[in-house]
């Protein structure tokens, strides 16, 4: 049944909160000396199956074989005991203890995870800082470090890589192939393909909850994957590059100018100005920290700029609260779903949240239009509901979904994304994309950042890319190859290797 | 193929926890009809018409403050100057009366309104822990009132106005009490408001999430303060209808309210939290309490023994609650 080169071996692992099933039956068998995907769409079961391995959730049914011998993990720390190892997407330190604090805390020694920080490049973090005032990246590599530093057997790796620029994913997946030659295993998840095509042995595909195949990476392409994730129905809608924008319709790009932006300054931000117009979506791409944040926080009105104007249809507007911008059209669709939803309130009352606040103001609702409008965007999104008393039940890309749906419910000029797609399955992802083209081509305005920069060329008709503060190349969609962009979010290859990391 | 069940829970614990988390309410009345019973084995004959108009009569008042701590639980604050409100509101008609009744009422809730209304400012534009604010208040509160009670002493005793007596203790045709018609209309109120308007809605969003219904353009120091406002009026409210009930008023009358008005709230299945739960709850919340009382009373425990067993009986339902209806997604 097995061969004997197999670490660890799950079947028919299942798990359902109420009437929710979010792990049907879930299959993984993981040698020793490789590294293994696991893939699926959202809500497709990975992240409930990850979850039972390391202790977090106790499965319905099924069991966990290691070694050929049956295991049970009543908690992450008895997981963690028989060698099994996780780092998430969220970092588990805790903010308000030092780095030092953090790792006794955890009972890291420190001559374990020495070696380890110099690996990954983290040899200079003063250990007596503060963890909230390190950057996200630093704190991601800080996570695996102290993973990496009780030796696991298997190293689970939970879109670990989602947020992180290029050059530190790198480092992150050197030490996944030393793990392989040193015969022990990981389990990746990732949204990238290229990076599950590159690095993995094999995957083991999650659709529903059920294990619907293991692929050899070797062997098969990258369409036998997808068309596994998204089963026999919608294997017809597999995307290719270029998709979206295709099938869309033309964009017709009008001059009257949605949004203008001068000379603005606020945190890294150093004068930046550019335009943007009805009918257009333009892409934003920039390596981490660059402004790009700064950017987004000014123009949705959640913080007030130090200098520039912000000019909405060639009127001059000051925002002191979000509820200005949002009055004057600008929409924000922040990256953290967390910040963005009602965790414990359902899909209606997310999606209506804003128009509550603008149209029906604190008087009664108009129950009936409500719906109607609703049921509209849930329609146009294609968002799953069935679990949508709670929003917390839902995938991560219909939660996403739920974020952009409220803003076709209200109404606005011009929608801002600020990474929209960051840890969302391939499929969400084209639909995403497909109702920005939408909503540009029925004459609103879209400005997004984009942490993936081939999404440029399927969604934007122009892209900026900004560096250290400031615009420092403008590109159409034609000329913004991965490559380009790449080349001018590094500065222009001038003191790259510098600012870079 | 071969899935083995494995560290299965016992299916009836899953049903009833099934039940718990759709149907709170339901269960809750399960309990207080468990409690009903209980007095109708031991007493026999007590419980009768009478009886149940009685038992609303006294659950009035705290079900009446409850409905203000439930609105401000919900957006993850909690009002602990209620006490003293009541108490506040209650001497303040009684020691006006001699100058009206309408007069004293006015003056009474504009007390549960000014109190409010700082401790709306206090939790919503400085940003205090509400803990901290309503806790500090509820001391200035009464220490005002202490002040106030030694000025006001010489005009002659305090003395419970008409209407405040009528409401608070007198029956619709002689069986239906007044307070319960008034509980009643505050409970459709704040039940129906919760749903159906934007205020409702946007008091759950600020509870569940502030920082996503900033980012949603919703103002939510406007809507904390309106809800700390609301919540001291309806204090105001239960100290008159407490006052009227006992045909009294001194310096420390509201006081058994203060743990009832947080604990109806917790059992009812509000998070301390913020952001979910509702009235309804509540509102049996506040019986259960007031039967569990009459239990006592009935069963003739000493003072001590009272306090024990009230006090652990309501640290257990809350945490019964906690470990049924919380959802650990």
């Amino acid at each position: 049944m097995s061969d004997a080169n197999v670490l660890l071996e799950t079947r028919g692992l299942s798990k359902n909160y109420g009437a929710v099933v979010a792990l049907r039956s879930g299959a993984l068998s993981v040698r020793a000396g490789e590294i293994h995907a696991l893939m699926g769409a959202n809500g497709a079961g990975k992240s409930t199956l990850v979850k039972v391995l390391t202790g977090d959730v106790t499965p319905n049914a099924g069991v966990i074989l290691l070694d050929g011998h049956e295991v049970r993990f009543a908690s992450p720390a008895s997981a963690r005991k028989a060698g099994l190892a996780s780092v998430y997407q969220d970092v588990s330190l805790v903010p308000l203890l030092t780095v030092a604090q953090n790792l006794r805390l955890t009972g890291t020694a420190m001559p374990a995870i020495r070696p380890w920080l110099e690996e990954l490049g983290l040899e200079d973090v003063d250990l007596t800082e503060y963890v909230r005032d390190l950057p996200a990246p630093t704190l991601h590599l800080l996570d695996l470090a102290q993973a990496l530093a009780a030796l696991p057997r298997l190293l689970i790796l939970d879109e670990v890589t989602a947020t992180m620029p290029a050059d530190l994913s790198e480092r992150v997946f050197r030490v996944a192939r030393r793990w392989r030659s040193e015969g022990r295993s990981v389990v990746l998840i990732s949204h990238r393909m290229t990076e599950v095509k590159a690095l993995c042995d094999r995957a083991t595909v999650l659709r529903d909850g059920t294990t619907v195949g293991v692929v050899d990476m070797a062997s098969s392409g990258q369409e036998e994957i997808v068309s596994l994730m998204l089963g026999p129905a919608a294997a017809s809608v597999v995307v290719s590059e270029g998709a979206v924008a295709d099938t869309a319709p033309a964009p017709r790009v009008e001059q009257t100018a949605a949004l203008e932006v001068r000379g603005l300054r606020s945190g890294v931000l150093q004068d930046i100005s550019f335009t943007l117009r009805r009918g257009e979506v333009l892409g934003i791409v920039a390596l981490e920290g660059q402004g790009q944040a700064d950017l987004f926080e000014c123009l949705s009105g959640n913080r007030r700029p130090d200098a520039g104007e912000i000019l909405v249809q060639g009127k001059t507007r000051r925002f002191r609260h979000p509820h200005d911008a949002i009055g004057a059209g600008l929409v924000l669709v922040p990256a953290d779903r967390a910040l963005a939803l009602l965790r414990q309130r359902s899909v209606l009352e997310n999606i209506a949240l804003p128009m509550v606040n603008r149209l029906s103001r604190w008087g009664l609702i108009n129950s009936g239009a409500e719906r109607r409008r609703v049921r509209t965007a849930i329609n146009r999104l294609d968002i799953d509901t069935r679990a949508g008393s709670r929003v917390m039940r839902l995938s991560g890309g219909n939660q996403q979904k739920v974020t952009i749906a409220r803003w076709l419910a209200t109404g606005f000029l011009t929608l801002l994304c600020f990474d929209p797609t960051r840890g969302i399955d391939i499929r969400t992802k084209e639909q995403i994309y497909r109702v920005l083209r939408e909503l540009a081509a029925s004459g609103s305005a879209v400005l997004f950042f984009t942490s993936e920069m081939p999404e440029i060329q399927l969604a934007a008709d122009r892209a900026l890319v900004m560096f250290a503060g400031r615009v420092v190349a403008e590109l159409s969609a034609h000329d913004a190859t991965e490559a380009a962009l790449l080349r001018a979010a590094h500065g222009l290859s001038r003191a790259a290797a510098a600012e870079a990391s | 193929m071969s899935a083995r069940a494995t560290g299965m829970r016992s299916g009836r614990w899953t049903v009833l926890q099934g039940q718990l988390r759709d149907r709170p309410s339901l269960v809750l009345v399960g309990v207080l009809l468990l409690l009903v019973l209980v007095i109708g084995v031991t007493r026999p004959g007590t419980v009768g018409p009478t009886w149940v108009a009685n038992t609303i009569l006294f659950a009035a008042p705290l079900g009446i403050v409850a409905a203000g701590q439930t609105l401000v639980m919900l957006t993850a604050g909690i009002d602990l100057s209620v006490a003293a409100v009541m108490t506040a509101a209650a001497y303040v008609a009684a020691s006006q009366s001699y100058f009206g009744s309408i007069r004293a009422v006015i003056l009474a809730l504009a007390v549960g309104l000014v109190v409010g209304l700082l401790n709306g400012i206090g939790v919503a534009i400085f940003r205090v822990q509400p803990l901290i604010m309503t806790l500090g208040m509820g001391l200035v509160v009464s220490g005002v009132l202490l002040v106030y009670s030694l000025k006001v002493s010489p005009e002659g005793p305090p003395n419970v106005p008409d209407i405040v007596r009528t409401l608070g203790s007198g029956k619709v045709l002689g069986f239906v009490p007044n307070s319960a018609l008034l509980w009643g209309a505050i409970a459709t109120i704040v039940i129906v408001g919760l749903r159906q308007t934007g205020y409702g809605r946007l008091i759950y969003a600020i509870g569940d999430n502030p920082v996503a219904c900033r980012l949603a353009g919703v103002r939510g120091w406007l809507v904390q303060l309106v809800t700390y406002v609301i919540c001291g009026f309806l204090a105001a409210v239960a100290g008159l209808v407490l006052t009227g009930a006992i045909n009294g008023a001194d310096l420390s009358l509201g006081d058994v309210s203060l743990l009832p008005s947080v604990a109806a709230v917790v059992i009812g299945g509000t998070s301390i939290y913020g952001g979910n739960g509702g009235y309804a709850g509540t509102l049996v919340g506040a019986l259960i309490l007031t039967v569990l009382s009459s239990l006592f009373t009935l069963l003739d425990a000493p003072d001590p023994l009272k306090q024990i067993l009230y006090g652990a009986i309501v640290v257990l339902l809350a945490a019964v609650y906690v470990r049924t209806a919380g959802d650990t997604g």
